[in-house]
This record gives C-alpha cells, sequence and structure tokens, in this order.
C-alpha cells in the first residue's frame, strides 16, 4: 500500500468514525452530557450527588418518570424530569447504562 | 491533492500532541484536520475545549489562556464566609492536554475573521477553522464614578472575578472591627451570576455573626427587587441573620470614595468599614475584536442560540457570560452553551447539520449559611425563532437546607472535574 493510499484510508477511516455521530445521537449525547454538570465527567460523581455511570436502563427509565410523576422523593431532580420527553430519557437512559 | 507531512501526521493521528499551530489558517475543504481554537479557559471555553475532542477526534483543538490556574467564582463567597479557603476554589489546567487540548498561555490581541487567524500578544498567529471566544464578563469600572481609583489604591473591590481580588475582600472582613458596617452594591441586570450577590451577603453574614455580631450589612441593589431566589434568601436573612442585612432596592451606586469609605446613590451617600462595589459588565473585551458586542447596548453578544455561532462574525463562536439571551449568565450555563456549540462545531465541520433542538440545563446552587444551600434548576428547550423557552416546572426552592448543601458541595467537585479532568 503506497503512502497516498494510507492516507485515502486514514481519511476514509476519520469519516467513517465522526459519521456515527448522527443528529439523533449527537442529540442524545449532548443532553446527557448536561447531566455530567452535576453528576460529574463521564457519569461518575463525587459525594453526595449519585452516580449515573453503568445504572441499568429501567432504573434510569422509571427513577425519571416517577420524578416528574412527584411519586418519587426529590429534592432538584422534579425540575429537571420534567424537561425531557419520554424518546429522550430512554435515549439518556441506554446511554449511561453503556458507561462503565 | 498534495498532503504534506504534517497534514499527513494529523491525519493519521499520530501528530495530535503536535497539532496545528500555524499555517494551516485555511484547511476545510482540505484532507487537513479541521483546527479549532478555543479563546479562554474558564466554565464554558475548558468545557468547549474537551468535547470538541471527545466528539470530535478528528478535530484538533488549541486553547488559548493567559492565566496559569483556574479560580472558580462558584464557591467564591464561601471563601469570604470563611467555608473555603482560596485553594479549595483554584485548580490546574493539567488534565486538559491528556484530552489532546494544545493549551497555549498567552492573551489574544487581534482576530483576522476573513483570513481566520487569531495573533496573541506574544507574537504567535494561529489559523482556525472555527473559532470559541469564552471570555466572560469586563466589568466597567467607569461606571462608578471613582472607583477606578479606589481599587486602585486597594481599598474597595469588586471581588466579581474570583482570585486576588476575592482574597482581598476576605481580608478586609477580617480587619473590620466588631460594630462595624459592610457595604455591598449591587449593578443592574443583566450580570454575571444573579444570586451571586444575595448569596454573598449571606456568606459574609455567616462570618460577622461568629466573628463581629454587632456588625451590619447594607445591601444596594440597582435593581427594584432581588433578582434570582428571593423567597430563599429573605429566609435566610430573616431566619439566620435577623436585623444584620439592611436590604435597600432602586440603590445603583453612583461613586465610591475610598478615602471617605462612602458609597453615593441618587438618595444618599452610605458609609461603610468595608465596601464591596460591583460596576455594571459588559462581554469580554476580545470580543470586540470581531465586532461582536451587538446588542442594543453594545454590550452583550447576540449569536445564534443553536448553534452559539456570533451573529456578526461568521465562524466564530462565542459561549457563557458574554451571551445575550434569557439564560442566566453562570458558569454552569456557560458549561452548557460550551457543550451545544462542541456539538454543533463538530457536526459542521463533517458538512452535517447541527442538532436543531438542543437542550440545556441550569442548576445553581447558594449557600444561605454555613450548612444549608437552596437552589434554582430549569430546563430550557430551544425552538426556532424563539429561542430557549423553559420548561414547566422549573424553579426555586423557597427554603436552604443541609440536603441541599451536600449537594452543593459536591456539585461543585463534579462541576470542577467535568470542566478540567
Amino acid at each position: 500500500m503506497n503512502r497516498k493510499t494510507t492516507l485515502v484510508l486514514a481519511g476514509f477511516v476519520g469519516l467513517a468514525v465522526s459519521g456515527l455521530a448522527s443528529a439523533a445521537d449527537m442529540h442524545t449525547q449532548s443532553i446527557a452530557s448536561t447531566c455530567m454538570s452535576c453528576h460529574g465527567p463521564g457519569g461518575k460523581s463525587q459525594g453526595a450527588i449519585p452516580s449515573l455511570a453503568g445504572l441499568e436502563k429501567d432504573y434510569f427509565v422509571k427513577s425519571m418518570k416517577d420524578f416528574k410523576a412527584g411519586t418519587r422523593a426529590a429534592s432538584i431532580m422534579k425540575r429537571h424530569a420534567n424537561g425531557y420527553t419520554d424518546a429522550e430519557v430512554e435515549a439518556m437512559a441506554a446511554y449511561f447504562a453503556s458507561l462503565k | 491533492m498534495t498532503i504534506n507531512r504534517r497534514d499527513f501526521l494529523k491525519i493519521s493521528g499520530a501528530g495530535a500532541a503536535a497539532a496545528a499551530f500555524s499555517g494551516c489558517a485555511s484547511v476545510s475543504g482540505s484532507a487537513a484536520r479541521p483546527h479549532v481554537v478555543v479563546v479562554g479557559a474558564g466554565f464554558g471555553g475548558a468545557t468547549c475545549a474537551k468535547y470538541l475532542r471527545k466528539w470530535g477526534p478528528d478535530i484538533d483543538v488549541t486553547l488559548i489562556e493567559p492565566n496559569d490556574k483556574f479560580v472558580s467564582c462558584p464557591l467564591s463567597n464561601w471563601v469570604l464566609g470563611g467555608l473555603r479557603n482560596m485553594d479549595d476554589i483554584t485548580h490546574g489546567y493539567d488534565r486538559l492536554p491528556g484530552h489532546g487540548i494544545k493549551m497555549v498561555k498567552d492573551y489574544v490581541v487581534a482576530i483576522d475573521v476573513d483570513k481566520r487567524v487569531v495573533k496573541t500578544q506574544g507574537g504567535a498567529s494561529i489559523g482556525y477553522d472555527r473559532l470559541v471566544l469564552a471570555p466572560g464578563i469586563e466589568i466597567l469600572t467607569d461606571t462608578v464614578r471613582g472607583f477606578k481609583e479606589a481599587e486602585a489604591a486597594g481599598k474597595v473591590v469588586h471581588a466579581w472575578k474570583a482570585g486576588p481580588q476575592t482574597a482581598h475582600l476576605r481580608k478586609q472582613l477580617e480587619a473590620m472591627p466588631d460594630g462595624g458596617t459592610f457595604v455591598m452594591s449591587v449593578p443592574a441586570a443583566p450580570y454575571r451570576c444573579p444570586p451571586g450577590p444575595y448569596e454573598r451577603a449571606c456568606m459574609v453574614a455567616h462570618y460577622l455573626k461568629q466573628a463581629k455580631p454587632k456588625s451590619k450589612i447594607i445591601l444596594l441593589d440597582g435593581n427594584p427587587d432581588i433578582v434570582s431566589k428571593k423567597p430563599l434568601f429573605m429566609d435566610a436573612w430573616n431566619t439566620f441573620y435577623p436585623g444584620m442585612v439592611d436590604y435597600r432596592p432602586n440603590n445603583a451606586p453612583l461613586a465610591v470614595d475610598g478615602g471617605k469609605m462612602t458609597v453615593s446613590t441618587e438618595f444618599d451617600d452610605v458609609k461603610g468599614d468595608v465596601l464591596n462595589v460591583v460596576p455594571k459588565q459588559r462581554a469580554g473585551a476580545v470580543c470586540d475584536l470581531v465586532g461582536a458586542r451587538n446588542d442594543s447596548n453594545k454590550a452583550w453578544c447576540t449569536v445564534n442560540l443553536a448553534t452559539f455561532e456570533s451573529t456578526a462574525a461568521p465562524n466564530v463562536h462565542i459561549i457563557g457570560d458574554s451571551v445575550l439571551s434569557n439564560l442566566p449568565k453562570s458558569g454552569h450555563m456557560a458549561t452548557n452553551h460550551a457543550k451545544v456549540c462542541a456539538a454543533a462545531i463538530v457536526e459542521l465541520l463533517a458538512g452535517r447539520q447541527p442538532d436543531p433542538i438542543p437542550v440545556v440545563a441550569n442548576t445553581c446552587y447558594s449557600a444561605t449559611s454555613g450548612s444549608t444551600s437552596g437552589y434554582v434548576a430549569n430546563v430550557f428547550r430551544y425552538e426556532a425563532g424563539k429561542g430557549y423557552v423553559s420548561a414547566p416546572e422549573g424553579g426555586a426552592t423557597p427554603k436552604g437546607d443541609e440536603l441541599n448543601f451536600t449537594y452543593n458541595e459536591s456539585w461543585a467537585k463534579n462541576i470542577w472535574a467535568e470542566v478540567l479532568s
């Protein structure tokens, strides 16, 4: 493989990798990242705020639904849970479940 | 297509550490790695640089910042209250290069928007495909007569940028006699950190209650009422510090005299032992280099709020406190501007459409005593033609408590880690 071919391939790999981030995926990553300002980078928290990394998807979804409905006591999370659609909550749950 | 060795290194990823520093001003459209320059490594800028690398591993990122260390405005009021010291709120930038961010310690002195080149005080010319300005605020010290002189003489500080002035104000409070008066003035909104002045009053009161209980606080507010979290702060002043906080709305400071130790409003001259005057503010000076302070007062920057691209300068994005919007000017919100902006830049540089409906969330804790805090929290959803619309049931707690104080402490650790590591 000559150098020029290597370059072209390298370019394609770069495109392919970044191509994974479709607008929908980026939306999920973006909204999930806003959680990290409180819950810590990568969803790993220091101190009293719980970590989100590796939470089971169903638990995350149920928690957010219960916060939203007011059936689970919360200090701040009802105000946040109200701001997201069910689809967004599902997508964030899958994302945080995938983080180790 | 010709590719030089430098570009080859960039494409292959082997040269991430030796990333573009020059000569690649107009690389878009070629196979070279795109280059984003971020100016300012506060909550917004550092976060943006980190997420550009995280979401755009094929993007080279240079972060220009003149200061050696990050000093957090959030919790700087806690230093005044004696809950924290300067070391607790001061953090290094040493973990950012691990993300492949090239850090440059310098000031930006010129920006050529057509050629897409940033020039620094140190003489470097740095090309970019997209530029992010995150300078925070410039304090308009000229708007309060006598402030500059009093500040230069070390008599009066604003301490509205955490750093040496924070430590200075703490020393002034420590030196104040019992029975003395602390006078603070709040500028008319919009200003950095809407609840900040009232949290400061709580933290100073917390200190004075313990150390100098005969002392008083006079809060001269340039606004007609408490701007943020009013029930929370009123409850704290009445419950924890009864009779100590004298709140005076519609009292914008016109002048300060560091000799007579007075703050003058249109009503009277208010004498104090420690004066803390916070003048009005505008977008950071670097925004003016591209004519981006383009709101009706020529103070703040208007941007496309889905991408944070300036409406004045193409390929220049502005995030954080410098932006004019209905979003609060908070460090927390700056990290969210940063993430929406980074996502948009990644998509734009890849030739894709940015997320048309970004969602951001604000969480802002304020301490009301040495062991209680309250919060305000809102989720904002972007709607074309409307900007960010607050979701229902956002809002503030009416009362501080100990649980929220532990969350406040945890929040600070986590957001500092999110920004810097």
